[in-house]
């Protein structure tokens, strides 16, 4: 608790304020992050609204501590950045989050809720959605039943509409392919909804993850390592891309990424966690400069990082 | 007294299933597949030792070994011939397929040996062992079957864990694409694992035909299917589990045949796996695995 | 024929496999018309759709839900006994056979569905062969009960009895339903060929319907991905069980037709083979493929049959052809060139389509 990051000054505030419920402008690198009692930082147009907040979260395997006394708080409309080398426990905060795994001690905040006792599915439905690391596709179906699949909860239809084609079943049939293509438009995706999603090429197979994760109508998407086995350009379109999903859809977005000029290029909030443990917090420049997350990285030598 | 009796012939039943769920148990370990034909090698192991006794009249312990080299032989060739071609399908056509290959076994014993049930005779020409005025009746067969399956689940213990054919078996089971990485023989291993499993169910199928001394085409199913409930029951993978889940598979049927009924028996034996799977979804021994997410 | 051609895939395939059945139906009720059809063939005729039915009931669990079920036959069972017992109950009170074995055929399905809940709720925390073996189980637990269950029905109402006929206490005149070990007879025989269409029409249409709705992609999403399925707020216990449920009803359907198409029929009849029986059906006509399964279940049934003349080579033969199916249609070799052959064959009738469009809308109008 002897770290600095509450007493955190902005450097910039180019283009912070207004109304959180507005639009918030293009340009977002310069966001101005206010300190929360919790030593954690959100951007200043989202003061007070915190979409996620989480308590002491920590997660034991056998004996090993996996992930400890996770502290982090993201804002109502903030892209937040959670690295750290291989191994450090990024992707088991992602499982804790959607209840992969139960957490063994502390809480999850989620829009003011609890998710204690809370399953997956359920998460899901409180407003978490998220992709995979490795993909996980329904990879014999097609690319508009993945879609379809993913607004399972946004359109009712029960099982015996759907059996006796109720007029019901057709009204929500249409719903299902009108909101489908409608999403998977955001990508310029709407011409492959007839193909398998299995078949896809990889970038395309990542792309139809978030927009099917996007269709589950989120308050806070997670993202994790999108832009792994993309190629720069691949890259720069996926960054614009998530910008413009939390434009659009005024959601909170936090992502894993080992690509930094990605995490430094759109995120706002980065923690950096190294053995389970967070131990850094802040601006990505804050993050660039801090000594503990070279030291991470590059090990103990004290060389510049970049 | 009665208790006692049904406790020794249900040990005695028990250590039959245990020693055909150990092959059950060890196929699926490494092959990860349900051998369906398992319970049928059993019955081509009675009626190899029975032909050898009746037919060539050679002496019982030459009727066994025989058939154990004959169950050994036919399970390596089952495995090279139907199963190997089949290792990289989906694991319903592996299920099918060692269906087939039990329908296979039935129905060729149905041809050989006809279907008329064949009495067999006994192997051990002793006395039963009469125990407080006669109250108490051992056969010496439930000693035997009892003895011999300690002695098979030592050995194998002792074979998977200090030999290096044994280490190799478990690298196996555990990830095969490593294990060939270490310069292991993939192909040898499973054979081996299968030859050992059947030259198991020769044991086991002497045993109990020597205890219920009728054989037929279908006397392997019931007690092939009995025993591979008791590899899921001790934990599939592991052998302990195996041999727990036999022995207690086999006192749980004789006591609810001497105290419910014969015909509920079997509803019984499935109903306790069914609780047990519910409490302990991957058995009493086995061990949960999760999907990596 | 234009019409036809701008459905959507799904639809087609399965217009095609309704009027797959209607035509098969037409034709041997055609053939039974004109006295083409052997005794042997009459008395397969029914067995045939109720393999059918339960070929498509458990395609919904093994190639649809992705889990593997060794114990179909025993939901089968279930619905038999049932029908038989709601039938007799029924033959004072409703004068129609039709309706008698319409109701009866519901009740057997209900009761069917409700052994389904009762099995599947603590089933379907299990998975993949743990699955497989507790249904097993429970296919030869419904089997041994069945086997120790008299039940009888006098003035008085149902008696029932776990012990022997006797324990019944029945009055003059009561009749005995279900006799233990020696199953149920007398039945009345209502079922047909006719009734035996109907009811494969009406699976074929649960099924379909269910596959291409809301539920149905729930149940594929959990079969392709279980972790990526609770993920997006599917709950995969609801949409396992309710594929289980389903398809137990449907069994139990399946079961009433059959058991009322007979004299007497026998709990032994339902065991462990039965079940293996159906699931050979559905993996031989290809998992989740109704129309290749309701091919596969019709031609396993009519061939043993046919086949009778071999005696005891017979099964030898089936266990063989088996075995040989699986190895060569898993064989990546083959599998290959049949693909590519498969390709070759496509793209020279893409062709063949684009310059004859204006021929086959011609057609198309004059059929």
């Amino acid at each position: 608790m002897a770290r600095e990051e509450g007493t955190y000054k902005a450097q910039s505030a180019a283009a912070g304020g207004g109304s959180p419920r507005k639009k918030p402008q293009a340009e977002q690198k310069g966001s101005k992050l206010v300190p929360l009692p919790t030593d954690s930082l959100i951007p200043e147009r989202d003061a007070g609204q915190t979409i996620l907040e989480c308590r002491h979260l920590g997660i034991d395997f056998g004996g090993l501590h996996a992930v400890e006394d996770f502290n982090f708080m993201v804002g109502k409309t903030e892209i937040a950045g959670l690295i750290g080398p291989n191994g450090a426990g990024k992707t088991t905060v992602f499982n804790l989050l959607t209840k992969v795994y139960q957490p063994t001690r502390g809480a999850i905040i989620l829009d003011g809720i609890d998710t204690a006792n809370m399953t997956t599915p359920q998460v899901c439905q409180a407003g978490i959605a998220r992709t995979f690391q490795n993909i996980r596709l329904f990879d014999s179906l097609t690319v508009e039943d993945n879609v379809k699949i993913g607004l399972h909860n946004q359109v009712e239809c029960g099982m015996w509409s759907g059996i006796f084609r109720m007029p019901k079943y057709w009204l929500a049939e249409k719903e299902f392919h009108d909101r489908a293509l409608e999403l998977l438009d955001v990508f310029n995706m709407a011409d492959q909804a007839g193909a398998i999603a299995g078949s896809l090429p990889y970038g395309a197979q990542r792309r139809l993850e978030i927009v099917r994760a996007l269709a589950t109508s989120p308050k806070l998407l997670l993202l994790d390592e999108p832009a792994a086995g993309m190629n720069p350009s691949e890259t720069a379109e996926l960054m614009e891309n998530i910008r413009k999903i939390r434009d659009e859809f005024q959601i909170a977005i936090m992502l894993i990424e080992h690509d930094m000029d990605l995490v430094m290029g759109i995120c706002e909030g980065i923690a950096v966690l190294n053995f389970g443990k967070i131990i850094a917090k802040g601006t990505p420049s804050d993050i660039q400069s801090n000594p503990q997350v070279i030291e991470a990285y590059l090990g103990t030598q004290d060389e510049e990082a970049k | 007294m009665g208790f006692l009796t049904n406790l020794i012939n249900g040990i005695s039943l028990g250590s039959v299933y245990a020693i055909i769920a150990l092959g059950y148990t060890m196929v699926y370990g490494i092959a990860k597949m349900l051998n369906f034909a398992h319970g049928d090698v059993i019955m081509v192991g009675g009626y190899i030792c029975f032909c050898c006794m009746q037919y060539l009249g050679l002496p019982p312990v030459l009727g066994v070994l025989l058939a154990v080299v004959g169950c050994t032989c036919l399970g390596v060739v089952i495995e090279r011939l139907a199963y190997k071609p089949l290792r990289e399908a989906p694991s319903l056509a592996v299920l099918i397929t060692a269906i087939g290959m039990s329908y296979f076994l039935q129905n060729s014993a149905l041809l050989i040996w006809k279907s008329d049930p064949k009495v067999f005779p006994s192997v051990i020409s002793l006395p039963n062992i009469s125990l407080f005025n006669g109250q108490l009746v051992i056969s010496p067969i439930s000693i035997i079957t009892v003895l011999a399956c300690v002695v098979v689940m030592v050995c194998l213990t002792l074979f998977t864990q200090r030999t290096k054919m044994g280490k190799a078996m478990r690298a196996c089971s555990e990830d095969k694409a490593a294990a060939q990485l270490m310069g292991i023989d993939v192909n040898a291993t499973i054979s081996m694992v299968f030859a050992i499993g059947s030259g198991l169910a020769a044991i086991a199928g002497v045993l109990l035909c020597s205890a219920y001394p009728v054989l037929m085409p279908t006397t392997g199913s019931m007690p092939g299917i009995k025993a591979f409930t008791a590899a899921v029951f001790g934990g599939i993978g592991s052998i302990p589990g195996a041999a727990l889940g036999g022995i207690l598979l086999g006192v749980i049927e004789i006591f609810a045949r001497a105290y419910i009924g014969t015909q509920l028996a079997d509803a019984i034996v499935f109903a306790v796996l069914i609780v047990v799977l519910l409490v302990r979804p991957a058995g009493l021994l086995g061990k949960e695995m999760h999907e990596k997410v | 024929m234009k019409l036809f051609k701008n459905m959507d895939k799904t639809t087609r395939s399965n217009l095609i496999t309704y009027t797959m059945v209607i035509v098969a139906f037409l034709v041997m009720q055609g053939l039974g018309a004109i006295g083409g059809l052997s005794s042997s063939m009459k008395g397969q005729l029914v067995p045939i759709t109720t393999y059918i039915c339960l070929a498509i009931s458990l395609n919904l669990v093994v190639g649809i839900s992705g889990e593997l079920s060794l114990g179909h036959a025993g939901f089968m069972s279930v619905g038999a006994f049932t029908s038989v017992v709601a039938v007799s109950m029924l033959q004072g009170m409703v004068g129609s056979p039709l309706v008698r074995f319409f109701l009866g055929c519901a009740i057997a399905g209900l009761a069917a569905a409700c052994a389904g809940v009762l099995i599947g709720i603590p089933v379907m925390r299990l998975q993949g062969d743990y699955l497989a073996i507790v249904t097993l189980a429970f296919g030869e637990i419904i089997k041994n009960l069945l086997n120790n269950l008299w039940l009888g029905l006098d003035s008085n109402g149902l008696h029932v009895s776990m012990s022997n006929a006797a324990a019944l206490g029945l009055e003059q005149g009561g009749k005995i339903l279900i006799n233990g070990p020696q199953g149920a007879s007398g039945i009345e025989r209502i079922s047909n060929f006719t009734l035996g269409f109907v009811l494969v029409l009406f699976t074929l249409f649960v099924v379909f319907n269910l596959v291409n709705s809301r539920s149905g992609r729930a149940i594929m999403a959990v079969r392709d991905n279980r972790i990526a399925a609770e993920s997006v707020g599917i709950s995969t216990t609801k949409y396992r069980l309710m594929a289980f449920v389903v398809s137990a009803g449907l069994a139990g359907m399946a079961g009433a037709l059959y058991a009322m198409n007979f004299n007497s029929i026998v709990p032994s009849k339902f065991d462990f083979n039965n079940s293996i029986n159906i699931l050979v059906f559905v993996v031989l006509g290809g998992m989740g493929n109704i129309r290749g399964g309701i091919i596969s279940a019709t031609l396993l049934t009519v061939l043993p049959e046919k086949l009778r003349f071999l005696g005891n080579f017979r099964m030898l033969i089936y266990a063989v052809v088996l075995i040989l199916v699986m190895l060569v249609s898993n064989n990546r070799q083959l599998n290959n060139a049949f693909d590519m052959l498969k390709e070759k064959i496509l793209r020279r009738r893409g062709d063949d389509d684009d310059d004859e469009t204006p021929a086959q809308t011609a057609e198309g109008g004059a059929a």
